[in-house]
């Protein structure tokens, strides 16, 4: 995962987030002092850290559910902080959202959930909607019969799926994943791994997440940022990132596990391809 | 000690800070969906209607008409030493569609839904729907606050006038059985000497009540931290808070009436 880094010219600079000097506290508690990131357009970019690391916190500011303290966020070319209720609706609608819980809402059947975007940003009528919420939802793996099923209905590893499908209703440029494998069995994990590659191959949006999955990390992410000490600590890719000596970053990738992972990752990269609907695409190319 | 008595100080005037931005917060949007009513979510209107007042139509039905039982039942005795039997009609009727029909109503409706509403919020929270409302693009007052609001609004008063008719019942049963007032006088004498200012004034209080018990509930509810007993805290602060509030406010709404000579 760690050869070729050709670039196109053009895209280097095209950052869909921008976040510069973020400064947050709880109380007495600072979580983020001067943090600066970019994500650039069509990366699948991960962030990790310890507990306690804020990285949760990062994200619900990419996502306006957080104000930071101080500092500018500037999502998609547009300034957080000078934002009128237009442009947050207009702002919102180009992002989705895959929260660790799902976040389903519990009292509408999966295709309500998956429709609720359409239904309350778009004047397509019902029919078209739930013929849309149906495609997502295949889309992300699930069989058409769960459509129906409430989402306590649902496995763990479906529910993802399922908020999974919610999050690409209104096909996002920008997709936030929080933890998308946390909770999950190892082979559901491996089924969420595929599904962002093959979400990533189709639609091409930029993809944030929060994991602490090595086999996630090596297997899908494109750029790693380590938190820590209310700070980034390091970014790069996850090659990269291993040989780095700082103790902390090596505590959350070293070890057995991240050497299976590794090595994995690397027998994975030797195929090249990936299914999407049942035809052989090209992997994600390394950068 | 002092530093305590401080912090206690600003902890308090932050809660009512942050509760008096719900209200302003709840209010606009309210105001917003009066300008457009097209975007008045009717369906989840009407569900609440029905989970809060057709719902709670048996125990309001039930217990309003005991408490008529009981009032004309206490006030027999004094009202035969004087053998004004008839003026249990005055105590009943005031008595009920005053202070008793609202004021019960809205206790059990505080109990019952307004701890719904905290524990479907709180759990919302908990589960993570709120902040995928919100990046939906749903504004959680829209969806979760104002539809309780304009559905209790509604709801609590019809309830309060179904608590009315049965709690004049219940005193009118008593009336027969221990006071030898007959139904029909019963009957007659209500249509005469109780005004229908008394029943409007037990109506705009229910209407107040139903808007303290839907923003204290809805209140204590968003403010439920992301655990499971919190849930559980929120929702019994909310009854409390709202039983308590809907008390004080009926106690002031005497005091000024008297001071109106209402």
């Amino acid at each position: 995962m760690n050869s070729g880094k050709i670039e196109p010219e053009a895209r280097k600079d095209d950052y869909v987030i921008q976040m510069q000097q973020i400064y947050t506290r709880f109380g007495e508690k600072i979580v983020h002092d001067g943090v600066d990131l970019q994500v650039r357009r069509g990366d699948i970019f991960a962030i990790v850290g310890g507990s306690g690391s804020g990285k949760s916190t990062f994200l619900r500011e990419m996502i306006l559910l957080h104000k930071p303290d101080s500092g500018s966020v500037k999502i998609l070319g547009m300034d957080l902080d000078d934002m009128s209720e237009r442009m947050t609706k207009d702002l919102r609608q180009r992002c989705g959202v895959l929260f660790q819980k799902g976040g389903l809402f519990g009292t509408l059947t999966v295709s309500e959930n998956i429709g609720l975007p359409l239904r309350e940003h778009t004047d397509l009528d019902d029919v078209l909607i739930d013929q849309v919420a149906l495609w997502k939802l295949v889309q992300t793996g699930l069989q058409s019969e769960s459509a129906s099923l409430y989402p306590a209905e649902l496995s763990g590893g479906m529910l993802k799926r399922a908020a999974m499908a919610r999050a690409l209703a209104l096909d996002p440029e920008l997709l936030f994943l929080d933890e998308p494998t946390a909770g999950l069995d190892p082979t559901s994990a491996d089924g969420i791994d595929t599904l962002i590659l093959q979400l990533h191959a189709v639609y091409r949006p930029t993809i944030v997440m929060i994991t602490h999955d090595l086999d996630l990390l090596w297997q899908v992410t494109h750029q790693v940022a380590v938190l820590g000490e209310g700070k980034v600590l390091a970014v790069g890719s996850m090659m990269e990132l291993s040989q780095l000596e700082n103790p902390e970053i090596r505590a959350c990738f070293a070890g057995a596990r991240g050497r299976a992972a590794q090595e994995q990752a690397s027998n994975l990269a030797a195929n090249h391809t990936i299914n999407v609907n049942d035809k052989k695409v090209p992997a994600w190319k390394p950068k | 000690m002092l530093e305590t008595l401080g912090k206690d100080c600003i902890t308090f005037c932050a809660n009512n800070f942050s509760l008096l931005s719900f209200i302003g917060e709840t209010t606009l949007s309210l105001l917003a969906v009066l300008l457009q009513p097209n975007r008045a979510r009717v369906r989840s209107v009407l569900h609440n209607v029905q989970i809060s007042g057709v719902n709670a139509l048996p125990i309001v039905g039930v217990t309003s008409f005991l408490l008529g039982i009981v009032i004309a039942y206490q006030g027999a005795d004094q009202l035969r030493h004087y053998g004004a039997n008839i003026f249990v009609v005055e105590l009943v009727g005031y008595a009920m569609l005053r202070e008793f029909a609202p004021l019960i109503t809205a206790i059990i409706v505080a109990g019952c839904s307004g701890s719904a509403y905290a524990a479907q919020i709180g759990t919302m929270l908990v589960t993570e729907e709120v902040d995928a409302l919100k990046t939906i693009g749903i504004t959680p007052i829209n969806l979760l606050v104002l539809p309780k609001l304009i559905a209790l609004m509604v709801a609590l008063p019809l309830l309060t006038l179904f608590a009315d008719v049965l709690g004049v019942l219940g005193g009118m049963r008593m009336a027969n059985n221990k006071l030898q007032v007959a139904p029909h006088e019963f009957l007659a004498r209500f249509g005469t000497e109780i005004p229908i200012k008394t029943l409007f004034i037990g109506l705009g209080k229910s209407l107040v009540f139903a808007i303290v018990i839907v923003l204290i509930s809805c209140y204590q509810g968003f403010r439920t931290k992301s655990n499971a007993d919190s849930v559980g805290q929120q929702t019994t602060r909310s009854v409390v808070q709202s039983i308590f509030i809907v008390i004080v406010l009926d106690a002031g709404f005497s005091i000024v009436f008297n001071l109106l000579d209402l």
